[in-house]
């Protein structure tokens, strides 16, 4: 039967296997290291029901009714009062500009109609653009506020209470009325695939020299290193557009996608993240000993990218750390940017905030990556 | 040393070295290769022959130790190197997924020449590979592969050429090609550093160096390399040679054995003691004994082993 099967040749390639794992430290690190960050950021970062949603509040009339609502809306747990504003204009440009999910905004007379029982409206604004994020807040609005005329109402407003809403939350849900979720979504996935294919092909191409030893040939000849570097990337660069654009047209042809802000606009933004992925792309491949292992970095690069730069998942349902790393994420600026553009119709000034993080970005990782190129083979 | 001296050197390297973590891969190793020379650079795997050949051309910076390749400095001037120097890696390192006009094209534009393709088109027709120009260099044999390798490195029209291990692998007849053109090169004028396995082809250099540990154990034209050893040599031709060759390592005056199938090398530097020993061996089984020079082959052994001995004793 040892012809058949010998356990004992089967049990060599076995052994074999694991030695050749042992040695293998990226394919190690991968093995602990992919499910323990799935677990952190599924089980502690991700959150599809975000609270602590940054609101901004238009006080034309200041009353205890006024103040009890606030604090009751405090209290839910799903808004937090960052920012108190003056004209609509003011809060326009900050649900612009992403720094408040909400805007709620308290009419001049709206005690006093509230006293005569004129049943008067609250209007709260939202930045719908990605419908998960807002949700939840603006299920819970109502209910929030008949909470506060049935038992927090008291003094000279208690006659007020128990009768049923006495006044009416109205909610503007702007940039994305219909709450339609591809709207948020495949803008988004420019980015992804952008992440993903940029910082895989450069990761390669570099790698690819070192691994057939064309890299040797290159290094001997009178080329210097930044004409190698930056004429490995060009190619990729006019990949990142094409991509850009198929997805573009799929967003406006196939999936409706409105495209209110300026096209030049999205294609800065997309060259400015293209470049962000080249470095990336680039600085793996310095690190990377071959293309198997570029292959495993950039998977290790681009899992907290889809999960944590708000593309899956709202940003604003993480906890601090996560949104912390997030923040050093150049997907979680250029998906601000794409929706900013498309939906929201941002400007140049709306979208600095997160352009020149992007930038920054960008620099830095040159920088590293240049640092790691080196000219001769030592 | 005046310049005009230094002129008449290809490679005039002092004292180099270069550690690789703590290893140290080139230990104080100097080397003169004159112009329109073919210089033989032998010494076992790992012996440092690679890391010696880059830092001559300036693709790696050695820790000391200074030098010129064809009179630039290689410590500063290794641009103007890179452009008058051919260096053909050990591994073949053309693009495998270009074709072969793509792959000369490519090197052509690389060194800037001005006209690209009027040396491309003449590198094919002298290769022969004219009808297979747009053939996938990948799909090339290894001969083939090592002819494009030398053409590609020749088509700048280098003053020296760096070959590593240029014929690893390649059949005898493709080699001895090889080495009829690098002679014709040499003679135009062109300097020639060549590291090899193959004693056959460090007979056609027309001096040679020794490397083993990184050190640079003998160097010069290959019959003072084998005159200075003073080394004896008999040959016995029989069968069984292995055990016999156990037996005449312990025997008076015999320093090394080599066996070339059915012969069997017997070497020593006292000629008596070694004549002695070889006679009473032989004739006590009966086989037959001459007298031979001593090679090349025998003399690298020699000097190999002995090498060993002096590590194995400072340690």
């Amino acid at each position: 039967m040892d012809n058949f099967f010998s356990f004992s040749r089967w049990w060599s390639i076995v052994l074999k296997e694991f030695l050749q794992l042992r040695r293998d430290r990226v394919t190690f690190g991968m093995i602990v290291g992919i499910p323990l960050i799935q677990l952190a950021l599924f089980g502690y970062a991700i959150n599809t029901d975000p609270k602590n949603l940054p609101t901004a509040v238009i006080a034309a009339d200041q009353s205890e009714f006024t103040r009890t609502l606030v604090a009751a809306l405090q209290t839910s747990g799903y808004f937090v009062v960052t920012e108190q504003l003056r004209t609509e204009e003011e809060g326009r440009a900050a649900l612009a500009q992403g720094r408040v999910q909400f805007v709620l905004n308290i009419p001049v007379d709206f005690t006093r109609r509230l006293l005569r029982g004129e049943r008067p409206a609250l209007l709260l604004e939202a930045d719908a653009t990605d419908p998960a994020a807002t949700g939840m807040a603006l299920g819970a609005i109502n209910q929030i506020a008949q909470t506060v005329v049935m038992r927090d109402v008291t003094g000279s407003l208690a006659h007020l209470a128990g009768k049923s809403s006495p006044f009416e939350v109205r909610v503007h849900r702007l940039y994305n009325p219909e709450n339609n979720s591809q709207f948020n979504t495949v803008p988004g996935l420019m980015g992804v695939v952008l992440t993903m294919t940029l910082v895989l092909m450069t990761g390669l191409a570099m790698t690819r020299e070192r691994e057939r030893g064309t890299m040797e040939n290159l290094l001997a000849m009178p080329v210097r290193p930044v004409e190698v570097v930056t004429g490995k990337i060009v190619p990729y660069i006019a990949i990142g557009l094409i991509q850009s654009s198929i997805i573009l047209l799929a967003a406006w042809l196939l999936f409706r996608v409105p495209f209110i802000g300026s096209l030049f606009a999205v294609y800065v933004a997309a060259l400015l993240f293209i470049a962000a992925n080249l470095t990336v792309g680039i600085m793996l491949s310095s690190v990377a000993q071959n293309q198997l292992q570029a292959m495993q970095m950039t998977m290790f690069y681009f899992m907290p990218n889809i999960l944590l730069s708000g593309f899956m998942f709202p940003f604003r349902g993480m906890p601090q750390w996560a949104q912390a790393i997030g923040n050093v994420l150049p997907l979680t600026y250029f998906n601000r940017l794409i929706r900013g553009i498309l939906l929201k119709g941002n400007d140049w000034i709306d979208l600095w905030p997160n352009l020149w993080p992007i930038a920054l970005f960008t620099v830095v990782m040159m920088v590293i990556a240049v640092k790691f190129y080196r000219r001769t083979l030592d | 040393m005046s310049a005009e001296e230094s002129d008449n050197f290809a490679i005039d390297v002092r004292s180099l070295n270069k550690h690789f973590g703590d290893k140290h891969v080139v230990n104080n190793v100097s080397l003169q290769v004159r112009r329109g020379e073919i210089f033989g650079f032998l010494g076992p795997n790992g012996s440092g022959k690679t890391t010696s050949i880059r830092l001559m051309c300036g693709l790696l910076t050695p820790d000391s130790g200074s030098g010129t390749c064809l009179g630039y400095d290689i410590h500063t001037e290794s641009d103007k190197i890179k452009r008058e120097v051919g260096y053909m890696t050990q591994k073949f390192s053309y693009w495998d997924d270009l074709t072969i006009r793509e792959n000369l094209d490519f090197v052509a534009r690389m060194y800037g020449m001005p006209n690209r393709r009027v040396a491309v088109e003449k590198t094919l027709e002298d290769l022969g590979l004219t009808t297979r120009a747009n053939q996938l260099t990948g799909t090339l044999s290894g001969g083939w592969k090592q002819r494009l390798a030398l053409a590609a490195c020749m088509l700048h029209q280098p003053r020296l050429l760096l070959l590593d291990e240029p014929t690893a692998g390649v059949d005898p007849t493709a080699r001895r090609d090889f080495w009829e053109e690098l002679h014709r090169l040499a003679a135009q004028g062109i300097s020639v550093l060549v590291s090899t396995h193959y004693m056959d082809e460090a007979e056609r250099c027309h001096k040679l160096a020794y490397i083993a540990y990184g050190k640079l154990l003998a160097q010069g034209y290959a019959a003072d390399i084998v005159a200075e050893q003073g080394l004896h040599t008999w040959t016995i031709h029989g069968e069984h040679l292995t055990e016999l060759s156990d037996q005449l390592r312990c025997a008076p005056g015999v320093d090394q054995t080599v066996a070339f199938g059915a012969a069997l090398h017997v070497s020593g530097r006292d000629a008596t003691q070694l004549e002695k020993s070889v006679h009473e061996i032989a004739a006590a089984r009966g086989l037959r004994v001459e007298p031979s020079s001593t090679g090349l082959e025998d003399v690298f052994i020699y000097i190999m082993s002995r090498s060993q001995d002096n590590i194995g004793a400072t340690h």
